[in-house]
């Protein structure tokens, strides 16, 4: 095989292997429009180099030609950047980032199923985007944060104000972030879990 | 049936894991996962589909089908193909991701959490 020359990775690198104990995963996805900062949020707190898996989808066109009386269908290719945190040395956690605008995602098997959650990234300057993926979560019933992603130009946006333009329930958190940051992206996985953690239900009676 | 090596307590949920191997129902798209850990159990042999051996060259450690996917430039589904023959063949081990219908589960959040915090 010739992959001389470019940035082709032909495997882990030995600092990014698993151990042999690494038993089980678990997924988050990261959802938000093109630019805001997913690939940027995943790469802050993955310990790999972001990784990139496509996938082809052949989707049945919404209209129907009547004159010819058939259905047309599109193909698309939809990338997805993830990125991996090891939680225990059993555990390992997979953050995907996939664009929010693209009606194909949820076509992608397998990709919410069995998913912890979801985080959708935002930029307060272009909401609109973000409307269609958080009426999807919420028809599929995937629990999920907003993560405001703080860009240098942000208008400041306080949280009432988000929740109104975002038509948020209540219950939904919000955090505000730089997907730059470590700590900080670190910060957005963390609410999402304490999120989980209460939807989870009440600790058990002692 | 026998209930060896079956332990798993309330105690440590991540500790959760499928083999799929040897289960009678199509190994394919619904038992491998994204996230499915898949490790190596037997050598490349020259014999054999060239992207078969590539994935048991990657698969020295556990490697998520995603990850395989992203190495081998290949589709998800055309990945999830080959470990199904690789899987039925006892090959490769697919270690399963957490079972959705375990979800949310507090112990495994706390694990994460935990995890999460050592960044």
């Amino acid at each position: 095989m010739d992959f001389s020359g470019s940035d082709t990775e032909l495997g882990p690198a030995d600092e990014d292997l698993l151990p042999d104990s690494a038993a089980a995963a678990v997924k988050v996805v990261i959802v938000g429009g093109f630019g805001v900062g997913k690939t940027t949020l995943v790469g802050s707190v993955s310990e790999i180099r972001p990784l990139t898996t496509e996938e082809t989808m052949t989707q049945a066109g919404a209209e129907v030609d009547d004159l010819a009386g058939i259905e047309r269908k599109s193909e698309t290719t939809v990338a997805m950047d993830f990125g991996r945190i090891s939680i225990s040395d059993e555990l390992v956690l997979y953050l995907f980032g996939t664009p929010g605008q693209e009606r194909f995602w949820f076509l992608w098997n397998g990709l919410f199923e069995g998913a912890l959650g979801a985080v959708v990234l935002v930029d307060t300057r272009r909401l609109e985007i973000s409307f269609d993926v958080i009426g999807r979560l919420e028809d599929r019933g995937v629990p999920f944060v907003v993560a405001a992603n703080a860009f240098p130009d942000s208008p400041a946006c306080p949280d009432e104000e988000l929740r109104l333009a975002l038509d948020l329930p209540p219950e939904v958190p919000i955090v505000a972030c730089d997907a730059r940051v470590r700590e900080s992206g670190r910060d957005v996985l963390l609410a999402l879990m304490h999120y989980l953690y209460d939807l989870a239900g009440p600790p058990p009676a002692r | 049936m026998s209930t060896t090596g079956r332990d798993w307590g309330d105690e440590a949920p991540e500790r959760f894991y499928v083999i799929t191997r040897g289960h009678p129902q199509p190994a394919g798209r619904a038992a491998l996962d994204l996230v499915t850990l898949i490790v190596a159990r037997a050598e490349p042999t020259p014999s054999m589909p060239p992207e078969h051996a590539a994935i048991l060259r990657l698969c020295g450690s556990p490697l998520s089908v995603a990850e395989i996917s992203a190495y081998l430039r290949l589709p998800v589904s055309a990945v999830t193909l080959l470990l199904a023959d690789l899987v039925a063949e006892e090959r490769v081990e697919a270690r399963a991701s957490v079972p959705a219908a375990l979800l949310p589960d507090r112990a495994l959040l706390e694990a994460v959490m935990h995890g999460l915090q050592r960044l």
